[in-house]
């Protein structure tokens, strides 16, 4: 590979660093990290409402994922561009260029990058989970996504008055979806509303049939640059704009439904790609429970706040309706293979966006809005992709 | 209501030196938060620092154990298999009098007119040994 030439647009503007002791008391590494981050920020002169990238390392023994969300969290501050660096001795000096990236391809302005860690005299900590979701969810009996999820969903039927039919109608058009998509693991099975409202609570008001499916399975894409297109290759679906946003890590910290991180994701996407989400021909929207679509539509600012039920109504989700959502069938029909779950709506908007995606495929497709989802609707991220026409 | 718990074989809480303060509180049956002396804010979950200003002066001060409900589920199926024996159950996020947010166990019953607002107290339950901050109805 030829290796360009780097205009210098980026600067080290300060630093942080704690006095080593070869013993940690009566802190945390969380703790650490604050403290180290909060030095950094002062020695720039910065306020901390001025950070909005974070770069963090591995955090093996307290919080083995979502850490960012977690840093983020026990900060207070809601970045636009975060990142777990997993470069061993090497991801000090991995952190820096990969700032500078996320700065350049306008993601966010500001970076911290922190490492830090506690050694206890007393060595290896009890539990190899020390998240603070371990300290003061799980001992409630709150244990799993499902709980957090079936809040959320509540907060949203108490708050806005929705009802389990208008989530219902989410899993049935997955369902329905997945038929025209036979490696979907729910391919020959379609699935109505009462089905859904008839399948067992698992914690109310979450239906069984509301829940992705776990499955093994995998994906992965490829990507390179407008001058090394392969020859002969497929037509290329090219990042239009791209939106990222953490805001918390447990459920019990997560802001108004109407502010989840997926309303600034999404925008400022669109505002990359300048397009808006009514130029949308495919909606491939992250879809773990029937409610974060809900979310998702709402917080893209198809419809008003609370009113996903209402605009569903009046709209038609298949391949061939105005509005082709998850063509794929979504997780909800397609399964989730762990993280690869996620990656399923990109693989569907390439497919669609190459017209390569028949029996289901969306009339002349040209523009995708792609969504991720992560911990307790606090980790998101948007991506708008299109073809040249 | 609260003896189902004591003898609940579950996951109790990674108690970490920074939060030691609010469970050794809990269970002397007191419910105490961190208060900025900076910039005034109560803070939850426990923290080396403050989330609203980054100040390091956050002291341990009395609160009074009262919320309102933001939010709540009724759990089946537990995704711990240890709390299957005290299904169904209710969970809620409640807001602290004082300001932050936190989830807890809520010691009501699922057909009691749960709504948004309900006003809460903590009630200190045994839970295989370890004293808890649940919440239940706030008495009149
Ligand atoms: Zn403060």
């Amino acid at each position: 590979m030829m290796v360009k030439r780097r205009v210098p647009r980026c600067a080290i503007v300060g630093i942080g660093e704690l006095a080593p002791i070869r013993y940690t008391e009566g802190t945390t590494t969380l703790g650490l990290i604050a403290e180290s981050v909060r030095l950094a920020v002062a020695d720039a002169g910065l306020e901390k409402d001025a950070i909005d990238g974070l770069l963090v390392g591995p955090q093996v023994g307290e919080t083995p994922q979502h850490v960012p969300a977690t840093v983020a969290e026990y900060l207070g501050i809601q970045p636009t561009m975060s990142n777990v660096v997993d470069l061993g001795g090497a991801t000090g000096a991995g952190m820096l260029w990969r700032a500078a990236a996320a700065i350049e391809a306008g993601m966010c302005e500001t970076v911290v990058c922190v490492l830090a860690n506690t050694n206890e005299r007393s060595g290896n900590p009890r539990s190899p989970n020390r998240n603070p979701i371990r300290e003061f969810d799980v001992p409630f009996g709150a244990s799993g996504a499902n709980a957090s999820y079936a809040l959320l969903k509540q907060r949203h039927m108490a708050e806005y008055g929705s009802t389990q039919e208008q989530f219902a109608l989410i899993a049935h058009w997955a369902r329905k979806n997945a038929q025209l998509n036979p490696n979907a693991i729910f391919y020959g099975k379609p699935l109505s509303v009462e089905e859904v409202l008839q399948s067992p609570l698992i914690i109310d008001p979450m239906h069984l049939y509301e829940i992705v499916m776990p499955v093994a399975g995998g994906a992965a894409f490829v990507v390179t640059s407008k001058d090394s297109l392969p020859s002969g290759g497929h037509a290329p679906v090219y990042l239009l704009g791209a939106g990222e946003k953490i805001t918390h890590r447990a459920v019990s910290q997560s802001p108004a439904l109407a502010s989840a991180p997926l309303a600034y994701a999404i925008s400022a996407a669109l505002e990359q790609a300048d397009v808006s989400a009514q130029d949308m021909d495919l909606l491939s929207l992250y879809d773990c429970y029937t409610s974060v679509v809900g979310v998702t539509i709402e917080n893209a600012g198809l419809c008003k706040p609370g009113q996903f039920g209402e605009w569903m109504k009046d709209h038609s989700f298949g391949h061939d309706g105005d509005w082709p959502l998850n063509t794929h069938g979504g997780q909800l029909g397609f399964g989730q293979a762990d993280l690869a779950g996620g990656v399923s709506h990109i693989i569907e908007a390439v497919r669609q966006l190459r017209h390569e995606a028949h029996p289901r495929q969306i009339p002349n497709a040209r523009l995708s809005l792609v969504t991720g989802n992560g911990a307790t609707l606090s980790e998101a991220a948007a991506l708008v992709l299109g073809v040249e026409s | 209501m609260s003896e189902q718990f004591e003898n609940l074989v579950v996951p109790g809480p990674t108690i970490t030196a920074v939060s030691k303060p609010f469970w050794d509180a809990v269970a002397r049956k007191e419910f105490i938060l961190q208060k900025c002396a900076d910039c005034g804010k109560w803070v939850f979950y426990p923290r080396g620092i403050c989330p609203h200003c980054w100040s390091n002066r956050l002291e341990w001060t009395p609160a009074t154990g009262n919320a309102r409900l933001k939010t709540w589920g009724i759990v089946h199926r537990p995704g711990h298999s240890a709390w299957l024996e005290v299904t169904p159950y209710v969970l809620g996020v409640v807001e602290l009098e004082e300001g932050p947010t936190m989830l807890t166990h809520l010691l009501l019953d699922p057909d009691q007119g749960l709504q948004i607002g309900l006003p809460l107290q903590v009630s200190y339950t045994n839970c295989n040994d370890v004293w808890l901050p649940f919440f239940k109805r706030k008495s009149e």
